[in-house]
């Protein structure tokens, strides 16, 4: 190979995305690591309300959509019991609900750093992602604690759940990615995520399985990608009486697919103009 | 030597839309405009175009740097130093031209970003250490000589929102200071904090570029730091380069420029805002009436500001602030209606700072215009600047780095 004294240098152009963008991502991953670290610590130092409140809201959203759903409309459970099949869809549902908001939200949060530092911009909504993760696990506990007290034995498919929360979390990325940048180009931007997360949890089934469905409409009803994630969850955890409803799954994957590519395109596009933005 | 930076006919143009008022886009605005538009272009009136404006905040830039190199970039304010920082280390794109460079560039554009207050100096010692590009085998092998340079021990394992604000510095510039990048980029930093500190930093900076061979770029208001530090110099004027060559040279090219200019501050933008009282022009001068920025501390400083009165009022107020290492140094209120010579229209206000008052150092001024605890009319931050050096005095040997802001001329005497 013949050593171009130009290889060494980097390029930096007008609209043009450096080759070293790879590269340059591989060579921060550990700041990718050390802001989860700092959002963790952070978490869990402020106040005990930190942890507490990773335990209250699960709980919560599982008694209040039992009571709702489950004993006023007395909508159909299944195999499980009522609080158990609310809360393998709260698993899914919060850490969605979690990682799009912090991640949306990660860069105008972070504005000091993202107008007086390069560092490739994509890591900040990414890192995000794990301090979603241990609220997940915190709730995956509760739950094992419900199905205890209900003396309900999960599945051996439990073994397939990581596959559909690696679903999720591509999902919540893809969306993040779109919303982080757009909540830098529009000030008000962040006051439609609340809305979406808010009505997302209305028209995911969350409260209630996805059989309460028609037939008809089960395969739009999987347009929303969440739906074949908690269904997913369910089948995993649940397994009795479950059943995935495949073209509505393979849809839910396919626009998931078509999220975080768009996600990760638009960021791209406009990553480089979020420190004059800002 | 060999070169390392290549900076051709670079460029950087902002848009400013004259359209709203405000800094931020907001959907709703999008999309109230944009059914305006379709509303107008179905009812067949042609729609108003936005007035829109470019402007070039840096534009037809060409330097090289040869590793080792330490360079100072000085201009006044809004000459594009900032921007051409920001284009090097990467933070923003730029609109035209290229920029070729060869190894690690970190740069220090602030003091302590990404530091956050609720966690430990060791936590943030390693937080910000990864936020400006370093491993953590790399941080954990310099650990002990970054806390050994911030002088800080004793509190590692307190929260950093519990350091006095030099303790703060002097961490956040050690993390940087010990980067291993072949490029450092820094921004005004040694603004802040003590003269010791700022000497320690200095030598910190001397030894990186002469041992190490590493390339510095500067930029600083202090042509004493600049001076003592760099030896290559870029001058720029309204996003040009006005000079480049030997540090020495430019920074007398720009001081032979900007005799006059650095002393006078013309107010272009805000005239005529409010109903009560503008001010035209602010001016720094001596006993002597010439307008100069370097006194020694046994003259007198006079600001001499000229004002249009439009209507009087008793709460008329005039605050002035100079600061000092980005701190308030003090502060002076002038009650214009306090003097009952006050009158409508063109007035001149002298104030004068006595001598023997302030230390030796670098002093920024802001203007704030208000109807006293009422109204707030304008506010012109840091327009004006002015240095201020130790004459010789009586019966004292000759002193340097004498901390605080004030250095007044006090009686003692001895008694049996």
């Amino acid at each position: 190979m013949k050593n171009n004294p130009d290889d060494d240098f980097l390029i930096i152009e007008a609209g043009k995305s450096e080759k070293h963008y790879w590269a340059d991502l591989w060579r921060y991953r550990e700041l990718f690591y050390f802001l989860s670290w700092r959002d963790i610590l952070v978490r869990y130092k402020q106040t005990v309300i930190g942890i507490a409140w990773s335990v209250i809201r699960p709980l919560l959203t599982m008694v209040v959509f039992t009571i709702v759903f489950g004993k006023l409309a007395k909508l159909p459970s299944g195999e499980a019991p009522y609080p158990v099949l609310v809360f393998t869809a709260i698993l899914p549902w919060q850490y969605f609900a979690n990682a799009l908001s912090e991640a949306s939200n990660s860069l105008i949060s972070n504005q000091n750093m993202i107008s007086k530092i390069y560092f490739p911009r994509i890591i900040m909504p990414t890192s995000t992602i794990i301090v979603s993760l241990t609220d997940f696990v915190i709730s995956f506990v509760l739950m094992s604690i419900t199905m205890a007290i209900y003396r309900f034995v999960p599945s051996w498919k439990i073994v397939f759940m990581p596959l559909f929360l690696l679903l999720a979390t591509i999902l919540s990325l893809g969306m993040g990615y779109l919303f982080s940048a757009l909540n830098v180009k529009y000030r008000d931007f962040r006051y439609v995520i609340p809305f979406i997360v808010q009505v997302g949890m209305y028209i995911s089934p969350v409260g209630f399985s996805s059989d309460v469905v028609p037939i008809r409409y089960r395969f739009w009803y999987s347009l929303n990608p969440m739906v074949g994630v908690i269904d997913g969850f369910r089948w995993s955890i649940i397994g009795k009486g479950t059943a995935i409803y495949w073209p509505g799954f393979i849809l839910s994957i396919v626009i998931t697919i078509l999220i975080i590519i768009w996600g990760f395109w638009y960021f791209r596009k406009t990553e480089k103009t979020f420190a004059d933005r800002i | 030597m060999e070169i390392i930076i290549k900076v051709e006919n670079l460029g950087k143009k902002y848009i400013i839309s004259h359209q709203t008022q405000d800094r931020y886009l907001a959907l709703r605005d999008v999309i109230a405009s944009g059914t305006k538009k379709v509303v107008k272009t179905i009812a067949g009136k042609p729609s108003l175009v936005p007035k829109k404006e470019n402007l070039w905040a840096l534009r037809n830039i060409d330097f090289n740097i040869e590793q080792g190199d330490r360079v100072g970039i000085i201009g006044r304010n809004g000459a594009g130093k900032s921007t051409l920082l920001k284009l090097l280390s990467r933070i923003t794109e730029p609109s035209e031209g290229k920029i070729a460079i060869k190894g690690r560039v970190s740069s220090l554009l602030e003091v302590g970003t990404g530091f956050h207050p609720e966690l430990t100096g060791r936590e943030n010692v390693y937080l910000n250490g990864a936020i400006l590009g370093m491993g953590k085998q790399e941080i954990k092998k310099k650990f002990d000589e970054i806390v050994d340079f911030a002088e800080i021990e004793k509190f590692l394992d307190t929260p950093v929102k519990r350091y006095s604000s030099g303790m703060y510095v002097r961490l956040a510039f050690a993390v940087a200071a010990h980067l291993d990048s072949e490029i450092l980029v820094i921004d005004e930093v040694l603004a802040v904090g003590d003269a010791q500190f700022q000497k320690k930093c200095l030598g910190k900076m001397d030894s990186v570029s002469l041992k190490e061979g590493r390339t510095v770029l500067f930029v600083s208001h202090n042509m004493g730091i600049i001076r003592n530090l760099c030896n290559h110099g870029i001058l720029l004027d309204r996003g040009e380069i006005k000079y480049k060559g030997d540090m020495e040279e430019t920074i007398s090219t720009y001081e032979y420029e900007n005799q006059n200019i650095l002393s006078i501050w013309k107010n272009n933008k805000d005239l005529d805002k409010t109903d009560f009282f503008d001010i035209e022009n602010v001016v720094l001068l001596d006993e002597k009436g010439n307008s100069k920025r370097e006194f020694f501390n046994s003259e007198s400083i006079i600001i001499k500001m000229d004002v249009i009165v439009k209507e009087i009022h008793s709460k008329m107020l005039i605050l002035l602030f100079f600061t000092k290492h980005g701190e308030t140094a003090f502060t002076y209120p002038i009650f214009l209606a306090s003097k009952n010579s006050l009158k409508k229209g063109k007035q001149t206000v002298f104030l004068e700072i006595q001598k023997f008052l302030l230390n030796e150092g670098t002093y920024f001024i802001t203007i704030d215009n208000s109807l006293h605890c009422i109204q707030g009319l304008a506010k012109y931050e840091n327009i004006l600047n002015f240095e201020v050096r130790f004459d010789k005095m009586e019966g004292m040997p000759a002193l340097e780095n004498v901390p605080g802001y004030v250095f007044p001329l006090l009686n003692w005497r001895l008694e049996e």
